[in-house]
């Protein structure tokens, strides 16, 4: 089984075949990670560089426990610390790393669209790990598989994503898978946090939190993005929170079967309420343990077409 | 057109013929088969004894006066990697241009007499005309005004600040007084840059899709508001440049029909393409303004046709490749566009509403106005300064075509009809494409 992508760039590169295959494929993957040797051969022998020229933990450990549950050899290049960091320019960053015959590489970059720009350079499969405000296909993968988990079916579940939609990659690849699964999708924010046509994505728009609360299936937040001015746009922390934050106060108005999610990192106490957080209506660690999963489907999806998993 | 045959030349001919084309001149209203003669670099009426003359056989070929394309950018000095002032002017001979205005955006800019004759020296035996526009203010700092009285008496033929505004409306305004003594345009680059900050292509669904910083039209409209409003204030000549929204348009129309000296230009990337170009992450797309929508093309091209819009530019602006492969939020602003202008616009703009004669009086009789230039007509006694345009000549547009150091088209593989065929400046043929059937 293999996808019918070569790269991955963008959800749009998945078909409905490529998702459920995907979605299960990691679903058969998560035992692995719950045996004592966390390793099967799958990839032996294949070389996966994971370059990721913006901060990144979650995300770059995820695909490097990835790839090692594999057996692949996963070599970690940053931007602090490479030739980048000298001038190198993508191009030739791209090229060395091509010279060195490596069979995939995952790339986090601080530009929209670099993965694209990276995918003309390298001839080995490109898997996006989030590009600039574009989007973060692996995330919403593990997103749809943790809700799947939990809700059992996603045709008609009610998601609500909260936060600065105009900065989120996560959120214009969550909002096109959710609804190529026929999720019903509304996006809460203030206007300053949406970006033209935002609905024409396929959501539904509210201005308040309040309003959105009950009914909701998920409750999906977004961090607020400090590094990305984020905070210019609206007067405050404070206020954010008093408008958009997932206060106790909201959480004791939300039913009892709503979960949260969230793409982490988490900024306590502005969107998310520590103890809230913490609840047992959060899905936020399942989803880190759900990323693994999916970043090896992707992998062996990818690039260890036709060998055998166990 | 065969480029490998196509040249860059010097040829003086006495006396020449041009027998048999199409000769549109706005200027004029002439629009008939006729013979154009030059003789010692002058159109004449008649030749005046007897004797030898050359001879292009210019039937099937449109004779127009000498295009003028009067926002360019030469890069000459500072970045003669990009282009020079002799490469881009081979770029604008083999484009059918004989005349172009550069900008003042060089590395050290034009803002000052010296600097300014710097480019016209260069500019002595360059394939083309060369005029300059300088800068409005020092160092384009957007401070205080350059030296303008000294630009104009070197030869500036307008001023502007044009790669950013001049955001401080105070000094705008002073700008638009002082330029009043010279009676020339001040050129500008309308763009509120609050609005358009970390803005990387047109703000609207596909800027959302791609996950882009939008630059709203916002950005263009509420300068060139501001700007009208300075115009009519001072008196003074304003000229918007590369106006690429339906809103500008509009500004401008009403600020023409209050009688406010106002002109405007557009260019064939913002009539043509969309911000829908921008998918794939092309950066030879990323321009400045940037590229809007289908229903901008439409009010831009309406504009030409009312008279809204005066000119049609290239902003031909060149850029290193390495500055153009980087991610498309690093990449500079800016396409070349000397040698794709006549084509692009013979092949997508031509229609009953907007027909040959209307397309070549924005390259001619319109920019020449603007700047104040004695050009642009085929009248007896004018410099010979004649394009003949070839308009059956098929072009695949590929990086080879281009006579500009730099590559940076925004029409790089498209299929185009229509192209310069000779270029004389002064009675001199500075290019012919495809190589000629008497030679050799």
């Amino acid at each position: 089984m293999t996808l019918s992508c070569h790269d991955l760039l963008s959800v749009a590169d998945l078909t409905d075949g490529d998702i459920s295959a995907l979605l299960e494929t990691a679903a058969s993957f998560k035992d692995i990670s719950l045996r004592q040797i966390k390793k099967v051969p799958t990839l032996r022998g294949r070389t996966i560089v994971n370059l990721f020229l913006e901060p990144s933990t979650r995300t770059r450990t995820s695909f490097e426990i990835a790839g090692k549950r594999l057996s692949a050899d996963v070599v970690n290049i940053s931007g602090a610390g490479s030739a980048l960091a000298k001038g190198e320019c993508l191009k030739d960053t791209a090229k060395t790393i091509e010279a060195m015959n490596v069979d995939a590489v995952v790339l986090r970059h601080w530009s929209s669209g670099a993965a694209y720009k990276l995918a003309q350079y390298v001839e080995p499969p490109v898997i996006n790990a989030g590009d600039g405000a574009h989007e973060h296909p692996t995330q919403a993968l593990l997103d749809l598989l943790t809700m799947k988990d939990s809700l059992g079916d996603i045709a008609g579940a009610k998601v609500t994503i909260v936060g600065d939609i105009s900065h989120s990659r996560v959120a214009r690849s969550l909002i096109e898978l959710l609804n190529r699964l026929k999720a019903i999708v509304t996006v809460v924010a203030p206007p300053m946090f949406l970006t033209p046509g935002i609905a024409r994505l396929g959501c539904r728009i509210s201005y308040s939190l309040d309003d959105e609360l009950e009914g909701s299936d998920v409750l999906y937040l977004l961090r607020v993005q400090k590094e990305r001015q984020s905070a210019n746009m609206f007067p405050g922390f404070a206020e954010y929170t008093r408008m958009y934050g997932l206060t106790k106060e909201r959480w004791a108005r939300v039913s009892l079967r709503c979960k949260i999610m969230h793409p982490g990192p988490l900024n306590r106490g502005v969107e998310i309420d520590p103890d809230v957080a913490d609840s047992l209506g959060s899905l936020i660690n399942t989803q880190v343990t759900n990323g693994v999963a999916v970043r090896m489907a992707v992998l062996y999806l990818l690039i260890g077409g036709g060998a055998e998993h166990e | 057109m065969s480029k490998e045959k196509s040249e860059i030349r010097n040829q003086k001919s006495e006396k020449l013929l041009i027998a048999g084309g199409r000769v549109i001149d706005p200027a004029s209203g002439t629009d008939k088969v006729a013979d154009v003669k030059i003789e010692d670099g002058v159109i004449v009426k008649d030749f005046s004894a007897r004797s030898a003359f050359e001879t292009i056989d210019a039937k099937g070929l449109i004779v127009t006066p000498g295009l003028i394309d009067m926002h360019v950018h030469l890069r000459e000095p500072g970045r003669e990697d990009e282009e020079t002032i002799e490469t881009g002017a081979q770029a604008a001979a083999a484009g059918g241009f004989t005349t172009i205005a550069c900008m003042p955006n060089t590395s050290p800019p034009i803002d000052n007499r010296s600097v300014l004759e710097y480019v016209t020296d260069k500019a002595v035996g360059a394939a083309v005309n060369v005029k300059v526009v300088a800068a409005i203010t020092a160092g384009l700092a957007g401070e205080r005004l350059s030296e303008m009285g000294d630009l104009a008496n070197a030869g500036a033929v307008g001023f502007s600040d044009d790669g950013r505004p001049v955001a401080n409306s105070a000094l705008m305004r002073l700008a638009l007084e002082y330029s009043k003594v010279f009676d020339l345009p001040i050129i500008s680059h309308a763009e509120d840059i609050f609005l358009s900050k970390d803005g990387v292509m047109h703000e609207g669904f596909i800027s959302t899709q791609l996950g882009l910083k939008g630059i709203p039209a916002a950005a263009e409209e509420t300068m060139i508001a501001r700007d009208i409003i300075l115009a009519e204030l001072t008196g003074a000549r304003l000229h918007i440049t590369h106006v690429s929204t339906a809103g500008g348009v509009a500004l401008i129309r009403a600020g023409k029909l209050r009688g406010i000296k106002i002109t405007a230009d557009v260019t064939p990337h913002h009539l043509v393409l969309t911000d829908e170009n921008l998918k794939g992450y092309d950066t030879n797309y990323k321009v400045n303004p940037p590229l809007r929508t289908q229903a901008d093309n439409v009010a831009l091209l309406e504009g030409l046709i009312n008279g809204d819009l005066d000119a049609i530019v290239s902003d031909h602006a060149p850029h290193a490749a390495q500055e153009k492969e980087q991610e498309i939020e690093a990449a500079p602003f800016g396409a070349i566009g000397l040698q794709t202008t006549v084509p692009v616009l013979l092949t997508h703009l031509l229609s009953s509403h907007f027909d040959l004669p209307a397309l070549i009086g924005k390259l001619t009789v319109g920019p020449a106005g603007i700047l104040g230039l004695r050009a642009g007509t085929l009248g007896s006694g004018e410099a010979a300064d004649i394009t003949l345009i070839d308009p059956k000549a098929k072009l695949k547009i590929e990086p080879g075509y281009f006579l500009s150091k730099s590559r940076n088209s925004a029409f790089i593989g498209s299929d185009l009809v229509g192209s310069a065929k000779y270029t004389i400046v002064g009675g001199r043929i500075v290019f012919e494409a495809g190589g000629r059937s008497n030679e050799g």
